[in-house]
């Protein structure tokens, strides 16, 4: 078969998938209602701070540090820990002498992070084919 | 010497290496010492890592394609003023991303993790060596050998992969964490397959030059194994975001498109006997012990990325180092070996004596050895953490301090690592400048 038209049908498959995947495959955000003007600037110092070489959302980042995802939920929304790591840092985490308006855009944006997902999954279940069902107990 | 265009990024990407594995070493004992050499914390010693040996990889096979093109395809290159240009953006942008990095001026992207900015040279570097590269192969009448389609391909996709990295700055794809998250994995993973294709075109390419045997890449199985790697490619990312609440339907056909790579391994599996004998065949040629090495690295990884592509194993192993110990084996195991064999090989042809002394080998050895203990360390500590993750109430601390017989263990071997290749990019260095006089 010729190879020209071999790479020409995976090519468009791949951008009709891609296509599928941006608005079809990931429109669904329960948390978006959180991701107020605050929870942007967070993200915006989430990034500039590089957060994520030490920390992880969803699995994904460095592992220097805990993961992100449900931090702010973790011990009954109890947000002064993590009040207490960015105002001072620790001996893995450095003090990035962030403001209280800083430390506030922080803490919304890992809100907004909680509230759209769980990782990992508190319940689940696996199917006999290899895959992993999420049982979601919890309306966040 | 007539042709040694690509030597100046075979050059630089010898000193990207060694640089990077030397900050990686730091940043490893940074993981167990947490204050260890705080003139460059860890924030900022692991993105410098990841660009130095990021850039490698690419400097490296770029620099071999453009060496290969007119001295072993008979296409001489479409413009030297292209490679110059090329070389001269690659560089710049390299030294801003580190100066960056040093002045704690990130854009916090995960490898990426380089002001946006930065982006726009990248890309441009980029198309100049896309024109370069498909003004030159366009020229070529007949059959396109399996390593021409395999580079023009890993060019393409980089391409499209990198725009697609960057699409978070527009409001649409950065406004959702779901589509943000999920967007930039497609990316990675299909940004990782196309450097996979540069480098194991060099890898094809270079077993033709060691057989001397021409169809070998322009077999069916050979071509068969490219589009099912273009496949993997375009497909088979997900297992990143297995658990990222996005659609299911990604996940399950990632999860059946990963799986196609069983054909791969077991092809392995069959073709043993051939790799032996092989093995004994070239065993003087020093570029094959390389090949002979990433082989190996292919097996284990291959088996490794398998297994953590089960989304019901994923589940335990994702966020572990098991990830880090895939992500380290195939760019260490696979790509370095491919790429150091890439290196020999051209100074091989260019030398009038053979290569091989005794320091090099043991250079190799001490290499692959401490790999593999690097290797089963972050096996055991992500093992480790995964069981204590789901099966425990331990803090993240309390985990962490479990994990610290397997990090120290993990650190002590990336130090051997280092030193074995740095006698091997020593041995690499010192001829390449000696070739470059000529």
């Amino acid at each position: 078969m010729n190879k020209q038209l071999i790479f020409f049908f995976l090519f468009v498959l791949f951008i009709i998938y891609s296509f599928s995947v941006y608005f079809s495959g990931t429109t669904y955000d329960k948390g978006i209602s959180h991701f107020t003007t605050e929870a942007k600037l967070g993200k915006k110092l989430f990034q500039e701070k590089n957060c994520i070489s030490c920390h992880q959302i969803y699995g994904l980042g460095g592992y220097m540090g805990p993961e992100l995802t449900n931090i702010i939920s973790y011990r009954d929304n109890d947000e002064s820990i993590a009040r207490a790591f960015l105002k001072g840092g620790t001996a893995k985490m450095p003090n990035f002498q962030l403001n209280d308006e800083e430390i506030d855009a922080l803490i919304s944006y890992l809100k907004y992070i909680d509230k759209a997902g769980n990782y990992p999954p508190k319940a689940y279940e696996i199917t006999p084919y290899g895959t992993v069902n999420e049982i979601v107990t919890d309306e966040k | 010497m007539k042709n040694n265009q690509g030597f100046p990024f075979l050059i630089a990407g010898i000193l990207a290496l060694g640089l990077g594995m030397f900050i990686g070493t730091l940043a490893a004992f940074q993981f167990i010492i947490p204050d260890f050499f705080e003139l460059l914390p860890f924030f900022k010693s692991r993105p410098l890592h990841v660009s130095l040996v990021v850039s490698w990889i690419f400097l490296c096979a770029i620099g071999g394609i453009y060496y290969y093109l007119p001295t072993y395809c008979r296409l001489p290159l479409f413009s030297s003023r292209l490679v110059k240009a090329h070389f001269i953006i690659f560089i710049a942008t390299g030294l801003a991303i580190i100066t960056s990095y040093l002045l704690g001026k990130f854009g916090g992207r995960e490898y990426w993790e380089f002001p946006p900015i930065l982006s726009i040279p990248i890309i441009i570097s980029w198309v100049l060596f896309g024109v370069n590269f498909f003004k030159t192969v366009f020229r070529k009448k007949g059959k396109w050998p399996v390593y021409l389609w395999m580079w023009a391909t890993g060019i393409v996709f980089f391409f499209i992969t990198y725009l697609e990295a960057n699409l978070w700055l527009i409001p649409f794809f950065g406004d959702n964490i779901v589509r943000e998250i999920t967007i930039q994995w497609k990316a990675y993973g299909a940004l990782v397959g196309s450097w996979n294709m540069l480098v194991y075109g060099t890898a094809i390419f270079l077993m033709e030059m060691i057989s001397k045997n021409s169809s070998l890449a322009k077999s069916n199985m050979s071509y068969f194994l490219y589009f099912l790697g273009l496949t993997n490619l375009m497909f088979g990312w997900a297992h990143h975001t297995y658990l990222v609440p996005s659609a299911p339907w990604i996940r399950y056909f990632a999860y059946g498109i990963s799986m196609t790579e069983l054909f791969i391994l077991a092809k392995i599996i069959w073709d043993w006997k051939s790799s032996l004998s092989n093995a004994l065949k070239f065993k003087h040629h020093i570029a094959y012990k390389f090949l002979l090495s990433s082989e190996i690295w292919i097996f284990l990884n291959l088996i490794l990325a398998l297994l953590i592509s089960i989304p019901a194993i994923n589940l335990f192993t994702h966020g572990t180092h098991i990830t880090v110990a895939h992500s380290m084996g195939s760019t260490i195991g696979i790509n370095s070996m491919i790429l150091l064999a890439s290196l020999f090989f051209i100074i091989q042809e260019n030398s009038e004596k053979a290569i091989g002394s005794n320091v090099l080998k043991t250079g190799i050895w001490l290499a692959n050895i401490s790999l593999l203990v690097f290797w089963i360390s972050l096996i055991g500590a992500g093992y480790l953490k995964g069981t204590l993750s789901f099966g425990s109430d331990l803090t993240f601390q309390e985990i962490m301090e479990k994990l610290s017989p397997y990090l120290i263990s993990f650190g002590i071997a990336g130090i051997c690592l280092f030193i074995g290749m740095c006698v091997i990019l020593w041995v690499a260095l010192t001829h390449l400048l000696a070739l470059r006089k000529k």
